[in-house]
């Protein structure tokens, strides 16, 4: 059904287009009060940089995953790339159509039904005053698209029974719920899914069915994810690849089996030491030091330097760039140097 | 308990069953749960959401909502009941001999008083102190759970506070009374890893230190392991399997518990597929006959369909199951 969709692996050839790429990607956010307060308070206008810099592809049939802490940008990636927020600076093409600046109707029109999202919260993702099938086939529907037969048919493909389309979404359970959300996401036939924290509002044997069904359903029609998630170890299970977001910036990307067994980044070696291990009874972890600095007003050069364990002078006054090491790309001064992890 | 029979219990809980009347008829969230937790010991409480996790900790503090209330059994602590105690004195154990901390350290604190203000007045309640001795303790407990410049920022407000480091708060007020037992209900849920990890070692770090016991409430896995002792997994309101964090981690007995582990993904990778559980947990309203997990149970039998599975004593036995899950060779994780 997808022939067009250019066939590849994690491993890119050469020349083959990518179907997401995201260029030098910034999202600033206005967060000043209000301008009278402004001007009584003599109060300066505040920015927020949620995205700053970001570049990355995504081959076609594969899972990119964005792992990070609250605030480090995440969501707001997902949010552009789908298109519900506009980037400030840098361009997002998906299958070779930049979506803010292309003016050709019909284009945006195809390559929008191409987009989907899943959401964190299937709570609140469904209208709870429509029946499952108007929400399965609202995606086609709104596009004047034929939906006879299309919500039983989805619905069984996603683990449920067809009859299951006359109900309403408060007669299911919030795994059952998530499904209909991927059913919903599977409706328009889209080759690029932005799953945004899929399961972390399941219990973990819940979790477990609703990871098998992605990863059946991507194999099935050939899906390309976007995966964003804090848990490193759900991403570890799912990803082709993996990018580490502190603070808006791409910190570290490298394959999911690299990044845990030669993290490069010290950030990114925090995060997996922190990161609860059920085979670590009684582990006695130095816990690491400081908390995500405010993104108003982040610290020059590395953003990570007040917390960094190898912290130099050049990290607090220059920027580090991703430069690639390694299978990685990597945002560190001290990365690759003697006594880091290399390899 | 069985490992340390010389010193007695902090916590012990027996049969306790909680109940909820609905027009629909008698809901049981808790049944028949049995557990100790020792002096210094952190007991890991374990399940998925309606398992009566929480349920079971809040009848320990004795703040169930109505109308749920304890049908029976008892919960003693230091071998004195506390489930039958009148409002007025359950109001005294409560903050001075039992400590809480909950998911979403915002709620569990006052918006209008400051944070050093909030720690002393818990101070004055359960201790015989002067104003000024409380204010100063109150600083000497937020400098212990590692608030920077502890005497300025204890006359802050809760929203001048990251959310880890309201967490930190919660825990100073759980402990300045310098309880017998700590409740910690989900404490690092609404938290990110790294903050997670530096609330667990705090949390570790002061109860062994003050012999405090800790019953900790979570769904995850991984932070039971790293910090209980002995953990219980719960399934549909029963205690399913209870023994050392390493034993049922490790080597589960409770076919749920397998179930469970199978399904979590590992750090180390390696699975193609996660194990899944089929089915769902059963609604309260409508929980299966015999074992409750018999629907979604690869061993199931006749026994597990009409008989209630042998029940958990605190001192004796690992899983509420008729046919456990053996362990003769060794453990392979992939599905």
């Amino acid at each position: 059904m997808r022939d067009d969709a250019p066939r590849s692996t994690s491993e890119t050839p050469a020349g083959a287009a990518p179907l997401v790429s995201v260029r030098n990607l910034s999202r600033v956010f206005d967060v000043s009060r209000p301008w009278l307060n402004r001007v009584i308070e003599r109060l300066p206008l505040r920015y927020l940089t949620a995205v700053s810099d970001v570049s990355f592809d995504i081959p076609a049939r594969t899972t990119y995953a964005l792992v990070g802490e609250s605030g480090s940008g995440k969501s707001t990636i997902g949010k552009i790339l789908v298109g519900l927020l506009s980037p400030s600076e840098g361009s997002v093409e998906i299958n070779g159509i930049d979506l803010a600046r292309e003016t050709d109707a019909a284009k945006i029109g195809r390559v929008r039904s191409d987009i989907q999202m899943i959401f964190q919260d299937p709570y609140a993702s469904l209208n709870p005053r429509w029946t499952v099938r108007a929400i399965i086939v609202e995606p086609v529907a709104a596009r004047g698209g034929d939906t006879s037969g299309l919500a039983e048919r989805l619905l069984e493909q996603v683990g449920l029974a067809a009859e299951d389309a006359d109900k309403y979404p408060h007669e299911f359970s919030g795994g059952q719920r998530q499904r209909i959300c991927i059913a919903r996401a599977l409706a328009s036939e889209p080759r690029f899914i932005v799953c945004d924290e899929p399961t972390s509002a399941l219990d973990v044997s819940v979790q477990a069915q609703v990871l098998n069904l992605m990863s059946d359903l991507k194999e099935e029609f050939g899906l390309t994810y976007l995966f964003i998630s804090h848990d490193l170890t759900v991403v570890r299970h799912m990803a082709d690849r993996v990018g580490v977001l502190y603070l808006g910036r791409l910190v570290e990307e490298a394959a999911p089996d690299e990044l845990n067994e030669i993290p490069r980044h010290p950030y990114t070696r925090m995060l997996l030491e922190a990161a609860p291990r059920l085979d670590a009874f009684g582990r006695e972890i130095d816990p690491p030091k400081g908390e995500i600095p405010d993104p108003i007003s982040p610290p020059p050069g590395c953003a990570f330097h007040p917390r960094c364990p190898i912290a130099v002078d050049r990290c607090r006054q220059e920027r580090p760039a991703l430069r690639p090491l390694g299978g990685a790309r990597v945002a560190c001064h001290r990365a690759g140097e003697e006594g880091t992890p290399t390899a | 308990m069985s490992d340390r029979p010389n010193r007695p219990a902090v916590l012990s809980v027996r049969d306790l069953t909680v109940e909820i009347p609905t027009r629909r008829g008698v809901l049981k969230p808790v049944d028949s749960v049995s557990f100790d937790i020792g002096e210094g010991e952190i007991l890991g409480v374990v399940g998925e959401s309606g398992a009566g996790k929480s349920m079971t900790g809040n009848a320990v503090i004795g703040l169930l909502d109505r109308p749920a209330r304890i049908s029976g059994g008892e919960v003693r602590l230091r071998s004195e009941r506390i489930d039958n105690l009148p409002y007025e004195k359950l109001r005294r154990v409560r903050g001075r001999r039992i400590g809480m901390i909950f998911q979403d350290p915002l709620t569990s604190l006052n918006p209008l008083l400051p944070i050093g203000e909030q720690i002393a007045e818990t101070v004055r309640t359960h201790m015989d102190v002067s104003s000024t001795e409380a204010w100063n303790r109150a600083v000497a407990a937020l400098e212990e759970v590692g608030i920077p410049a502890a005497r300025e920022r204890a006359g802050s407000y809760p929203h001048e506070f990251s959310g880890g480091m309201r967490q930190r708060v919660v825990i100073a007020l759980a402990l300045c009374a310098e309880p017998d037992l700590v409740v910690a209900d989900e404490p690092t849920t609404a938290l990110d890893v790294s903050v997670q990890a530096q609330i667990i070692a705090l949390l570790k770090r002061l109860c062994r230190d003050r012999g405090t016991a800790v019953m900790l409430v979570t769904h995850d896995m991984g932070v039971i392991a790293e910090a209980a002792d002995r953990v219980a997994v719960m399934y549909a309101g029963r205690m399913a399997e209870l023994g050392p964090v390493r034993e049922v981690v490790t080597r589960p007995r409770h076919p749920y518990t397998d179930g469970l582990m199978g399904a979590t993904p590992l750090a180390g990778g390696g699975q193609r597929r996660l194990r899944q559980i089929p089915g769902a947990t059963p609604r309260l309203t409508a929980l299966p006959t015999g074992c409750a997990f018999h629907p979604r149970c690869p061993n199931a039998q006749d026994a597990c369909r009409q008989d209630p599975p042998p029940t958990l004593a605190a001192d004796r036995g690992r899983a509420a199951c008729w046919f456990p899950v053996e362990h003769d060779l060794p453990r392979a994780r992939e599905a």
